[in-house]
């Protein structure tokens, strides 16, 4: 059953992700995409990651995917755009990731003929504090748990960087008044 | 037989389901005959009285009553929406002219499934939540899922491929992003408070409702409850805030290009983001099951004490759903910018400070008290 379940979320995944990329209408390429983090979301799912799963779906294809409808639809990119740029682009980026593709394929299956069995590593123990440590489950306590004592660093570090990028956005998108 | 025992636990399930989505579709159908009747009794009418079904209508005195207070005019609105020839208008992108309404109603129907409706106590003496799937994650589920049904809303400005609808979309997701963010905020303390120090509910509802036994999350919450209100106003796209039909500046808004039964699916997403926003402020604020403040569950454990607290439950829904319809037909609509204004500079500050107060006197009462 899970098997199966996993199949067929991976096949959409992959088909709407090819889809994306390859549509030349802007919002069908939107909507491909949405698509695809729902099915990631499903995947997440499959791993018994229900917190990332939710959060997959209410800040990528939730929030995040309304923000490019809107610019889309306001914008219409479809028009813009002159058609010598756009197919230099195209052409870099395909050779980009058609090499990447090569090199990842090549690099999985160097040395032998399958897939690599890496065995599983250890899930590490959170840190028992003076409140009892609450044990690695797929509840979303636990998770919180991890992220405020074990990923401490991470979290914060996570955080500054939106934080600066948010900054960013505000002095970019800032008019400056000329009165000098 | 092994067969039956075999499939038992899959089909339980969509048994589960399907009931329930009859029950919803049937609220659904229901409050918008609420809708107008209450409507028409605010503006001193009568509202919808002669549609008459030919044997039921047609009981000596129940009858008449049964007509009057319109309960047959539902079967007469659907049969209509959906016998009316169905006109595409022919400069729709058709696709996605079609998925918008689909995309609209579909999210508000998936929310319910970590809804719960009532309590019961199960052969250990302990009290489960009556629900499709009793999840610790319930409300962020439901978050994630209705932001997604902004999608129909959007597409179905875009699809329609003409000027009004396309402003009415486009409204409708600058807006959706806007208040979200405020709702998100005013429910972090709910859940903070709910949350105590050794309890296994986390995000779920069922925990929010359990927190309220003695008292309602209204009344020690009040600021938090009403930038939800507000909120939810603001999502369900209700009339304060129906900045995505407004009739006298948009013609019909996102809806504009649609008709029969496309447009029925659009109206009755809409009666259902309203039922589930009611039924959700119920849970988070006023108690949920809960008796009264101070008199939490006075029912007992057998069934007939949970179908009381299914009983008690759907009261407090419907009285939020008039409440709903109350505001509909008292407030004139805001502006645009004024909606925009009032989402950005108001309610997200007033949230942030919120959640950083309660923050705050949750970290002294946890000082003092240990």
């Amino acid at each position: 059953m899970t098997d199966t379940l996993f199949y067929v979320f991976a096949a959409i995944t992959l088909i709407s992700a090819l889809l994306m990329v390859v549509s030349p209408n802007a919002v069908n390429g939107a909507i491909c995409m949405i698509i695809c983090f729902v099915t990631t979301a499903a995947l997440f799912v499959l791993l018994e990651a229900y917190f990332l799963a939710v959060i997959q779906v209410l800040v990528y294809a939730g929030a995040v995917m309304v923000l490019f409808l809107f610019i889309i639809m306001l914008l219409d990119v479809n028009k813009d755009t002159s058609d010598l740029l756009k197919d230099k682009m195209t052409l870099g980026a395909s050779i980009t990731g058609f090499t990447l593709l090569v090199i990842l394929t090549f690099s999985v299956f160097a040395g032998g003929q399958h897939l690599p069995e890496t065995p599983l590593l250890p899930v590490m123990e959170n840190p028992t504090g003076e409140g009892a440590g609450i044990p690695f489950t797929t509840s979303a306590k636990s998770f919180g748990y991890s992220l405020f004592t074990k990923y401490m660093l991470p979290f914060q570090v996570t955080g500054f960087l939106l934080l600066a990028a948010m900054i960013g956005v505000i002095v970019v998108s800032k008019k400056h008044s000329e009165n000098s | 037989m092994e067969l039956l025992d075999a499939f038992l636990p899959y089909l339980l399930p969509i048994f589960y389901a399907v009931a329930m989505v009859s029950v919803f579709m049937g609220l659904c159908s229901y409050s918008v005959l609420a809708e107008r009747k209450v409507c028409s009794w605010i503006q001193g009418r009568v509202g919808p009285n002669r549609t008459r079904l030919p044997l039921l209508g047609h009981i000596p005195i129940l009858g008449n009553l049964l007509t009057g207070l319109g309960i047959f005019q539902p079967a007469a609105d659907g049969l209509k929406f959906l016998f009316k020839e169905e006109i595409v208008p022919g400069h729709v992108n058709k696709f996605y002219y079609m998925l918008a309404p689909v995309l609209a109603l579909a999210p508000a129907l998936t929310t319910m499934v970590v809804l719960p409706f009532g309590r019961y106590v199960d052969a250990d003496g302990i009290t489960q939540p009556l629900v499709l799937a009793n999840v610790d994650l319930g409300m962020l589920i439901i978050l994630g899922i209705s932001s997604l049904g902004v999608y129909g809303i959007v597409l179905a400005g875009w699809a329609s491929n003409s000027k009004y609808p396309f402003l009415g979309g486009i409204r409708a997701s600058a807006q959706m992003i806007s208040y979200e963010l405020a709702m998100g905020l005013a429910l972090l303390p709910v859940f903070m408070w709910a949350a105590t120090p050794g309890s296994d509910y986390g995000m779920s509802l069922f925990g929010a409702v359990q927190s309220q036994q003695t008292l309602w999350l209204f009344i020690w919450q009040p600021l938090s409850a009403l930038i939800f209100l507000v909120a939810l106003f603001a999502e369900t796209n209700r009339l304060p805030f129906d900045m995505a039909e407004s009739e006298t500046d948009l013609v019909g808004g996102f809806h504009t290009e649609y008709g029969c039964f496309k447009f029925g699916l659009f109206f009755v997403a809409e009666y259902a983001h309203v039922i589930m926003g009611s039924a959700l402020f119920v849970l988070l604020f006023l108690g949920g099951w809960n008796f009264l403040p101070g008199l939490a569950d006075p029912w007992g454990e057998s069934l007939i004490g949970s179908l009381l607290s299914i009983a008690w439950f759907t009261t407090k829904v419907f009285s939020m759903i008039f409440f709903f319809i109350w505001m509909r037909w008292t407030l004139p609509r805001f502006r645009y910018d004024q909606v925009m204004s009032l989402g950005w500079k108001i309610l997200l500050p007033l949230a942030v400070g919120n959640l950083v107060f309660n923050t705050i006197i949750i970290v002294l009462y946890d000082t003092f008290t240990r």
